[in-house]
């Protein structure tokens, strides 16, 4: 794994981080993460084996793990931000659904693989060996994805959307 | 001989172009006689687009400096306490220049590194690195109770805190470095009382120092470094000590202020 190699995939992790979590910090922490675990890892990569699949098979297990452990939100925060009251935000919902709020409206597993064929043009088996499930598993996920993405997006399945209201 | 019956898979498989020239082309005329089903398929198509069309951007974004240093092997933070003293100067220029290279025995060292904190997290149900960030953001944003007892009582926090862990420990003097003692506060660890030293700069940013004697089994460590989310950590155990520095500072700020930690602990 030369550096070469990795900053050639960089930008895809990067954007494909950046679909499945929303928030861009976050998405650039997993990456980090990513990396390191990648580094620390070194020795279980094959050389000529198919670098990309592999960095996408540990970006899945960590999210996996951080799921699991329900992880720790350690963002910093100001003095300020502790005392100071927020805006109400009730209203946005009154904003049309967008591509990227309906995303977030699949579960993870479905969006997980809707993405790695969408943005990555993965093949379905490439899929299955990175997320280490079965093909079968990643059709159904990606059929249910489709279909629950293509229903939001129409409007036609009325989404609860909770939010908290302060 | 009649074409295989089209399959849900087929129809997915025909979006992401995945389908034989021969089976595409029995999809296709399949779909010219199942209008809701071709009505589908193309709201697939768009969706696929729009999806890329959406994140794409992503690409050509530059990228961040701290991906960036992580595109070459990082050096293996875990260094042999022995000889840490004579190395620690070479380990802190590299940090600070931002350069993690690759060390001649790079891989073995970052190997055992990995294997070490598995055991390490078994054996200590919540790892070290980790207890002391929670501790910082729990505490260091607080305006007005940041600790229990303020440094213009140090004498009483020295005894208080001695007393309940039980063995004398004191707060570091940080004051060359620019960081001011702001006071300390007794907390919950695994299994007992564990000691959080407070300090700010001039400019407000808070840094803390975690103390924890619950380490006798433990092998010493040297110096080693975590992140969790945006608090940086070094640590290290010597004895039965347990200590982690926490901020929101860079690496080389954060190892200059660990490094005269240790040295004043050291030479106690």
């Amino acid at each position: 794994m030369d550096s070469r190699a990795i900053i050639a995939e960089l930008p895809r992790l990067r954007r494909y981080a950046r679909a499945m979590l929303g928030d861009r910090a976050a998405a650039d922490d997993l990456v980090q993460d990513t990396l390191e675990r990648a580094w620390s890892r070194i020795a279980q990569w094959r050389v000529g084996s198919d670098l990309r699949a592999w960095l996408f098979g540990i970006m899945h297990n960590l999210r996996v793990d951080q799921l699991r452990r329900g992880s720790l939100p350690t963002h910093s925060l100001d003095d300020d931000a502790c005392e100071v009251p927020t805006r109400a935000t009730q209203t946005d919902r009154l904003e049309v659904m967008d591509l990227e709020s309906a995303l977030r409206q699949l579960p993870d597993e479905q969006r997980e693989v809707l993405l790695l064929v969408a943005l990555e043009e993965m093949s379905y088996a490439d899929i299955a060996a990175a997320l280490g499930i079965p093909i079968g598993t990643v059709m159904s996920r990606l059929s249910r994805g489709r279909e629950r993405l293509r229903q939001v997006m129409e409007g036609r399945q009325p989404v609860a959307n909770l939010r908290v209201v302060r | 001989m009649s074409p295989l019956p089209v399959t849900e898979d087929d129809l997915h498989a025909y979006v992401d172009g995945a389908l034989t020239p021969a089976r595409r082309q029995e999809v296709e005329a399949w779909l010219a006689e199942h209008a809701d089903d071709a009505a589908r398929v193309a709201a697939y198509l768009a969706q696929k687009q729009a999806i890329k069309a959406l994140f794409d951007p992503v690409l050509a974004e530059p990228l961040p400096d701290q991906l960036h240093a992580l595109t070459v092997q990082p050096l293996p933070l875990t260094v042999n306490r022995k000889k840490w003293p004579n190395l620690k100067s070479v380990f802190l220029q590299r940090l600070a220049a931002g350069m993690l290279v690759a060390a001649v025995s790079g891989v073995g060292g970052w190997l055992a590194h990995g294997q070490y904190l598995n055991a390490d997290r078994l054996a200590q149900g919540v790892p070290l690195p980790k207890q002391a960030a929670v501790a910082h953001v729990v505490y260091s944003p607080d305006a007005r109770r940041p600790v229990e007892v303020a440094a213009d009582q140090e004498e009483a926090l020295v005894k208080w805190l001695s007393k309940r862990l039980g063995t004398p420990v004191s707060p570091p003097k940080l004051g060359g470095l620019g960081y001011e003692l702001v006071g300390g506060r007794l907390l919950p660890g695994n299994a007992g009382p564990v000691a959080q030293f407070m300090y700010q700069d001039a400019s407000g940013q808070r840094m803390t120092l975690y103390v924890t004697t619950e380490n006798a089994s433990k092998p010493e460590t040297g110096f080693r470094f975590a992140r969790e989310g945006q608090v940086n950590v070094f640590y290290w155990v010597d004895g039965k000590f347990g200590y982690a520095l926490s901020a929101s500072v860079d690496k080389g700020e954060l190892a200059k202020v660990a490094t005269a930690v240790y040295d004043q602990l050291e030479t106690k």
